[in-house]
């Protein structure tokens, strides 16, 4: 954070090809490792990791979306539904052929993935506001598909219950086995998507966002490409579904339905599009800011209504002032929560002598 | 050093962070109750019902020297949000908990066998909740999806004079699980009594059903009409009913399509006029506990709920509330007097025997084998601008029903 880069002095290609390049970006992830690896499972209580836990899961989701929705620039609004298929798909698998962990989350997501490169067909020949449509039929069909094949869904009320998921033949049960799990995910998802856009395909994805007949002449394929990116994207969702279903112990299509692929996107967006720290920015802010605010509004709510009628208020006034924080956020900074955070640091690489 | 000093602070505040409160004489129960999202139409009146329950109680000296607190959430429909208030409750050291809302009724069950705490989940949830011996922990305590259905059909019987072989009966539902679930009772029924059924789905948001609607009143014509419907749908049923023609006195409304909220939405009382409801707490306002609670308002020096109107809703948020409560004192009982813990909560639940509160609930007849209390319902019909009670406790085919829970798990 405190520290100016100077020159480029890098004499091998290893250190040219690094994905973090600068020896504090090195000492700051070493950092936040320790802090998330160490401190906070030793220090947060039960309650605080539960909170942690579906952060961590919506950063994936995130993540995955990002790919999309930030780097490729193709709208989604199926995402919730590519979860269900990964969440139901890996209830299967793990209640029908008692398939582990490594089994399950990777198949949810391939089947999510499958699925999702079919929605990403008509990406070819529409773009913007009337792919993020046909992205929505795609939740409905899916929603509707579960919600009438019994062999999907497992019965009338669409809930497979599936037991924790097992490491080396312990079910982890506790808050902060839960959390390690998840976050091993979490390192996966980053560092993967991370990789994925310095590559060959990453490089693609950008060309295609940003001039997409330009990157077909040169020499892009457009077709396999937005393919690619649905597909990888589509994974990340159904992983997330996955994630979802061993942390609440069911697969239920109705927790995935459209306000959760919205909910999703506000992410994205809320973070910043196409930036690596924005979708976990998003999902913190997303995830954290209705129990924070309903925290604050029920401790200063306290001075200004009585007992029965704050319990009335505090929902409502939570959900209009999580609708304003969105728009002033997106009204101080268009470019989302990562933009912010990059001015804050920018401002103090000079500080004191800012010019 | 800046670092450190960061990872310091960090560890500091988490430090401060998880104290917990000490309490003493105060026994907590979780509430997850929506006054926002989806269900709202019902959270808003049944909400502020179980917070007068529980004001009631206190005033009357709390239960057993305890002063019980309703710790209430909005979880605004959406599970995880359901998930993170749990823990928050838990964390606050609760004994029991009410729950909103079916998928968050499933995926709050593993925990509540984990951490051996009660939820209710009255009027929703799985059906084969009610099996005890499979989910220890969750109370339905009232008529599931699967009563509903039997009961209706038993409800139709007799009003169709004791036989239904060859008559004709529409379902009509709100596609989603919900909707779909009493489907598994009326088809085995359907075999039993030789009745014909067709169903007919509305797919959500339900506040588009006109082609349904012609298909009921002008080309299958039923003799009697299962609205099994939520939201906003209920009075849009009733509405394009009465336009096409169709008598209401030959439709039942199940308990969530069957509150005077949905009739005021649909146009006012004469709308509405014969439409039976089935109800699985009692209706209006002429109950003892209602009068208790209008004298604690009237002795602040303030005006009754206005929530009170909606005597559906009201009701059952009272009914919530004083399971949880009754519950309590059964534990307390089993302590002798020690807080109770999640554990004796559940012992206290399933003692609850003929606990009416004077007739407004049915008589519950809690077993550890049966958490549903038997699947009482009453059936109201809409008579001038108030519903009149049509019929008393009863219960449809239970031993059908019974099979179908144990069946099912």
């Amino acid at each position: 954070m405190f520290y100016r880069e100077a020159g480029v002095f890098k004499t091998s290609y290893a250190a040219d090809m690094a994905m973090l390049p600068m020896p504090n970006t090195r000492w700051a992830v070493v950092g936040l490792g320790v802090l998330f690896l160490g401190i906070i499972p030793l220090c947060a209580d039960e309650y605080n990791l539960s909170v942690l836990n579906l952060i961590l899961i919506a950063v994936v989701g995130a993540v995955g979306l990002n790919i999309l929705v930030g780097y490729t620039d193709q709208v989604s609004i199926g995402q919730g539904a590519f979860m269900s298929v990964g969440a139901y798909t890996a209830a299967h698998l793990i209640t029908q052929l008692h398939a582990p962990f490594w089994i399950a989350v990777p198949g949810g997501g391939l089947m999510a993935a499958a699925i999702g490169t079919i929605v990403g067909i008509p990406s070819l020949r529409i773009k913007g506001l009337y792919l993020a449509i046909a992205t929505l039929a795609a939740q409905l069909i899916i929603e509707w598909t579960i919600n009438h094949v019994p062999w999907v869904s497992g019965g009338t009320q669409s809930t497979i219950q599936v037991g924790p998921p097992a490491v080396f033949g312990t079910p982890l049960t506790h808050g902060w086995q839960m959390y390690f799990f998840l976050m091993f995910f979490v390192i996966i998802a980053m560092i993967g998507a991370q990789n994925l856009i310095r590559s060959r395909i990453g490089r693609a994805f950008i060309a295609i966002r940003d001039q997409d007949i330009a990157a077909e002449i040169i020499g892009i394929n457009i077709f396999r490409y937005k393919l690619w990116a649905f597909a990888i994207s589509s994974f990340y969702a159904g992983v997330t579904g996955v994630l979802y279903t061993y942390y609440l112990g069911i697969a239920n299509y109705e927790q995935f339905q459209l306000d959760v692929s919205i909910n999703f996107l506000a992410m994205v967006i809320i973070g910043g599009l196409g930036s690596p720290l924005g979708p976990v920015f998003g999902a913190i802010f997303v995830t954290l800011l209705p129990i924070v605010t309903r925290r604050v509004l029920s401790s200063v709510g306290g001075i200004f209504f009585n007992a029965s009628d704050l319990s009335a208020v505090v929902p409502s006034l939570r959900l209009a002032i999580f609708g304003a924080l969105i728009i002033l956020f997106l009204v101080v900074e268009p470019e989302g929560l990562n933009r912010l955070w990059r001015n804050i640091r920018n401002y103090f690489r000079m500080w004191p002598f800012s010019y | 050093m800046q670092r450190l000093t960061t990872i310091a602070t960090a560890l500091a505040l988490c430090v401060a962070a998880g104290g917990a409160s000490a309490q003493q004489k105060e026994i907590l129960i979780g509430s997850q109750c929506d006054r926002t999202g989806p269900t709202q139409l019902v959270g808003t009146i049944f909400c502020p019902a179980v917070q007068d329950y529980v004001n009631l109680v206190n005033s009357q000296g709390g239960v057993g020297g305890y002063k019980v607190v309703i710790n209430e959430l909005d979880n605004n429909y959406q599970v995880p949000s359901a998930i993170e208030e749990y823990e928050r409750h838990k964390q606050q050291g609760m004994v029991s908990t009410l729950i909103w809302g079916t998928p968050q009724a499933e995926a709050l069950n593993p925990r509540l066998e984990k951490d051996h705490i009660p939820g209710t989940s009255p009027g929703f949830g799985s059906a084969a909740a009610a099996n005890g011996g499979k989910y220890q922990y969750l109370f339905p305590l009232a008529a599931t999806y699967w009563s509903q259905g039997a009961a209706g059909i038993q409800f139709i019987k007799d009003k169709l004079g004791g036989d239904l072989k060859g008559k004709k009966i529409a379902y009509l539902y709100y596609d989603n699980p919900a909707g779909l679930e009493p489907l598994a009772i009326l088809k085995g029924l359907q075999q039993n009594e030789g009745f014909e059924l067709r169903t007919f789905a509305v797919p959500p948001p339900g506040v588009e059903m006109s082609a349904q609607i012609l298909d009921i009143s002008q080309r299958y014509r039923p003799d009697f009409v299962l609205a099994h419907l939520f939201g906003r749908a209920p009075s849009v049923m009733l509405k394009s009913l009465k336009q096409s023609g169709y008598p209401l006195s030959k439709v039942l409304g199940f308990v969530w399509a069957s509150s005077e909220a949905d009739i005021m939405a649909a146009g006012g009382w004469n709308v509405a006029q014969g439409y039976h409801t089935m109800q699985f707490v009692g209706v209006g306002d002429d109950y003892p506990v209602i009068k208790q609670i209008i004298a604690m308002y009237q002795k602040e020096g303030k005006q009754p709920p206005k929530e009170m109107a909606t005597s559906v809703y009201y009701n059952r948020g009272i009914q919530d509330a004083a399971v949880h409560i009754e519950a309590l004192r059964n534990a307390l009982k089993l302590t002798g007097g020690k807080p109770p813990t999640g554990e004796d909560m559940k012992k206290g639940f399933e003692m609850i025997k003929n606990f009416t509160l004077d007739g407004l609930l049915p008589p519950l007849q809690v077993t550890p084998s049966d958490h549903e209390g038997g699947g009482w319902v009453q059936i109201f019909q809409v008579k001038g601008d108030k519903m009149v009670k049509e019929t008393e406790w009863f219960q449809g085919y239970r031993e059908l029903v019974l099979k179908s829970v144990n069946a099912a798990s």
